[in-house]
C-alpha cells in the first residue's frame, strides 16, 4: 500500500543537488516529484521516482548519504477540500504524520505523508474507499 | 595611596644573574634529593641513569636528568609521582582528561604558601596593592585559576569579591557596587563582560572603577590584549601558568608588557627543540621545560610543557634579571586551549566513535564568533543513520554536543555532514582548524 521515497542528506553548499540530479538524469530515472527541506547547515531531499531502489543505488554509490522510506501516496480528486477531508481522516483516528506533500499526477491530487503506524493507515485508507499509488513507474501505472 | 616598594619580594625579584643562578643550584640540590629520597618514582628514574643528588655540582648537570612528561603523571595517577606522604599534603588539584588518567598535582601547605606568594608577586608587579578590589571571574574548583588567584590577592591585601565564572549581569553588578578595580578573565569572557556592559548601558570608563586586569589561560594576540584594554579601560597583564606548576603565577608581565618574567627562583627555565630534545640557541623558539625548585609535595624535573616559546634576549627596564618568556606561540602535541580549558581531539574523537551514526572522520574547528571563541565539530553520518527523519537528526546533535560538554566542559556547535563531505587528506588526516583571532 505504500511506495518508496528516497531521502538524501545534502550538505548545505552549492553544487550538492545538482550533483543528486545529474546522478539520476545518467541513470535515466525518472523523477516524479521532490521536495527540499534545509536548516541551517544542511538540508534533506526527498524524492519520488519511477526506479526509487535503482535511484538508492545509483546515490548510496556516488557516495550520498541516503534513506528509503515507505509513505504512502494517497490519490484524491482533484477538488477543493479533499486533502482535508484525508488529513482529518487520519488525525481523527489518532495516526500521526511527521510530513506531508501533495502534487497533481495525471489529473489526480497525490497526498504524500509519512506515518510510523503504516497497518493502521493502511486499514484506514482501504475501509474509506481511498486508493493509494505503489509505483510511479510508468508502464505500469 | 601609600607609597610602596614596586616589589613584593625586594630580596628575589632584583636579585642578578649570577646571585639567581647560585640560589638555583642550592635549590636544585634540595629538589633532587627530595625527589631521590621522597619519590619512588623519582629514585628509579634517577638510578637509571647514575644520577644521586651528590652528582648535582652545577646548573649544567640538570641536563643529566630524563625529562618528565605528563605521560609520567598520568602513569603514575593519582598519587605515584609525590615526594612526600600524602598526610602531609593539604589540597590536590586534577586536570580533566579523561582518555587515560587525568593528571593529579598535590600541594603541601609550604606550597600552597609559595604558590600564593608567587601571584602575589606578579600582582603586584602589574600595580596591584592592597587598597585595590579584586574580583575573579574564574571557576573555583579543580580549575587553578580560582583558588590561585584567590589566595594570591588576599596575600597581597587586596579585597576580594570571588565571584566564580559565569553570570555576567552580577559581575556587572559587583563591578559597580564593590567598586572593582582589578579582574582576573580569560581574554574572551573579557570581551564579553565589555559586550554585556555596552548592552546594559554600562561605560567601564565612568561607571566603574576597573583599572588592571589579569588575562591568561588563553592564548591571545597583542591585537587581542590591544582591543581589551580599549574596551574597559584598563592595563592588561598576560599571565601565564599551568596547574602541573601549580597554575597561574608561573610567569606573568611587567608593566613594560613585553614578554613575561618567569620567576627563576621558583623555576628552572629550558628551551628545548622538542624533536631533538636539545637546548635551542638563546632567543629561539622552542618547548619549554620547567624545573620546580621550592615545591615539595609534588616537585617536577625537567617537565616538558610542550608549550612552545622563546627567551626574549636582552634586560628589561623594571629592573627584573628574571627571564621573559615570549608569549606562547603553540603546542608540540595537538592540545587545544580553548576558553582556559584544555582539550586533546583524542576526548573529542573517543565520543564521537561512540555513535553509530557517525562515520570516522571529523574535524574540529576553533573560532572567534563576535569576540567569543568557540568549538565547531563536523562531523560525518554513517549510512546506518535514518536522513529521512529530521526530528532524530535533530537530536543526533544535541545528544552529541552534551556529551562532549560533558567531556570537555565545553558546548561545541555540531555540524552534520554527509559522508565523505569532509575533505580527505592523504597521510596524517586534519583534525583541528584554528581560525581564532590571535597571535
Amino acid at each position: 500500500m505504500t511506495t518508496r521515497q528516497i531521502s538524501v542528506f545534502l550538505e548545505n553548499k552549492s553544487g550538492s543537488l545538482v550533483k543528486v540530479f545529474k546522478a539520476l538524469k545518467q541513470a535515466h530515472i525518472q523523477l516524479v516529484t521532490s521536495t527540499l527541506a534545509d536548516t541551517a547547515d544542511y538540508g534533506v531531499c526527498r524524492i519520488l521516482c519511477d526506479r526509487p531502489e535503482d535511484a538508492y543505488q545509483v546515490l548510496t554509490a556516488e557516495g550520498f548519504s541516503v534513506t528509503m522510506t515507505d509513505v504512502f501516496a494517497v490519490v484524491l480528486d482533484d477538488k477543493p477540500g479533499r486533502a482535508a477531508d484525508a488529513i482529518e481522516l487520519f488525525a481523527s483516528n489518532n495516526i500521526s504524520i511527521s510530513y506531508l506533500y501533495s502534487f497533481l499526477f495525471e489529473g489526480k491530487g497525490v497526498l504524500i505523508f509519512r506515518t510510523n503506524d503504516i497497518p493502521r493507515a493502511s486499514e484506514l485508507i482501504r475501509e474509506n474507499g481511498y486508493s493509494s499509488i505503489t509505483n510511479f513507474s510508468s508502464n505500469q501505472e | 595611596m601609600p607609597s610602596y616598594s614596586p616589589y613584593f619580594n625586594p630580596e628575589f625579584e632584583t636579585l642578578d644573574r649570577l646571585s639567581i643562578e647560585a640560589l638555583q643550584l642550592q635549590r636544585l640540590q634540595d629538589t633532587v634529593g627530595r625527589c631521590y629520597h621522597g619519590s619512588a618514582f623519582y629514585r628509579q628514574r634517577l638510578d637509571s641513569v647514575g644520577v644521586t643528588p651528590d652528582k648535582i655540582q652545577s646548573l649544567d648537570d640538570l641536563r643529566r636528568i630524563p625529562f618528565t612528561t605528563k605521560q609520567d603523571l598520568r602513569d603514575t595517577y593519582p598519587f605515584g609521582i609525590a615526594s612526600v606522604p600524602l598526610d602531609r599534603c593539604v589540597r590536590l588539584h586534577s586536570s580533566s582528561g579523561t582518555t587515560g588518567n587525568p593528571t593529579v598535582v598535590l600541594h603541601t601547605q609550604n606550597d600552597l604558601n609559595e604558590w600564593a606568594n608567587a601571584l602575589a608577586r606578579c600582582l603586584w608587579m602589574v600595580g596591584c596593592r592592597p587598597e585595590d578590589v579584586f574580583q575573579n571571574t574564574s571557576g573555583y574548583g579543580m580549575f587553578t585559576g580560582g583558588l590561585g588567584f584567590q589566595y594570591a590577592a588576599e596575600r597581597l591585601g587586596m579585597m576580594t569579591v570571588p565571584a566564580g565564572a559565569g553570570n555576567t549581569l552580577r559581575q556587572l553588578k559587583f563591578f559597580t557596587d564593590f567598586g572593582t578595580t582589578v579582574v582576573h578573565a580569560i581574554p574572551s569572557y573579557a570581551a564579553r563582560l565589555y559586550e554585556v556592559m555596552c548592552q546594559q548601558g554600562i561605560d567601564p570608563r565612568k561607571d566603574t572603577r576597573l583599572r588592571i586586569m589579569a588575562i591568561g589561560a588563553e592564548p591571545h594576540s597583542e591585537d587581542t590584549r590591544a582591543r581589551i584594554e580599549d574596551m574597559l579601560g584598563v592595563k592588561a597583564y598576560n599571565s601565564f601558568g599551568m596547574s602541573e606548576m601549580c597554575g597561574p603565577g608561573v610567569a606573568f608581565e611587567c608593566q613594560e608588557q613585553n614578554g613575561m618574567h618567569i620567576w627563576e627562583d621558583y623555576y628552572i627555565v629550558e628551551i628545548v627543540d622538542p624533536d631533538t630534545l636539545e637546548p635551542v640557541p638563546d632567543g629561539e623558539v622552542g618547548e619549554l621545560v620547567l624545573t620546580t625548585l621550592k615545591r615539595e609535595a609534588m616537585p617536577l624535573l625537567r617537565y616538558r610543557t610542550r608549550d612552545l616559546t622563546r627567551v626574549l634576549p636582552g634586560t628589561c627596564p623594571c629592573g627584573r634579571v628574571h627571564k621573559r618568556l615570549d608569549r606562547m606561540k603553540g603546542r608540540s602535541d595537538d592540545m587545544i586551549i580553548l576558553k582556559g580549558v584544555n582539550i586533546f581531539p583524542i576526548q573529542i574523537e573517543t565520543i564521537l566513535m561512540q555513535y553509530k551514526e557517525l562515520a570516522s572522520d571529523y574535524l574540529i574547528t576553533l573560532e572567534t564568533l563576535d569576540d567569543n571563541d568557540g568549538m565547531t565539530v563536523d562531523v560525518e553520518l554513517s549510512e546506518l543513520t535514518n536522513v529521512d527523519d529530521y526530528a532524530a537528526l535533530q537530536a543526533l546533535s544535541k545528544d552529541i554536543a552534551r556529551s562532549l560538554r560533558d567531556e570537555i566542559l565545553i558546548t561545541p556547535k555540531i555540524r552534520l555532514l554527509p559522508k565523505g563531505a569532509l575533505p580527505k587528506s592523504e597521510g596524517k588526516a586534519v583534525r583541528v582548524k584554528d581560525l581564532r583571532k590571535k597571535y
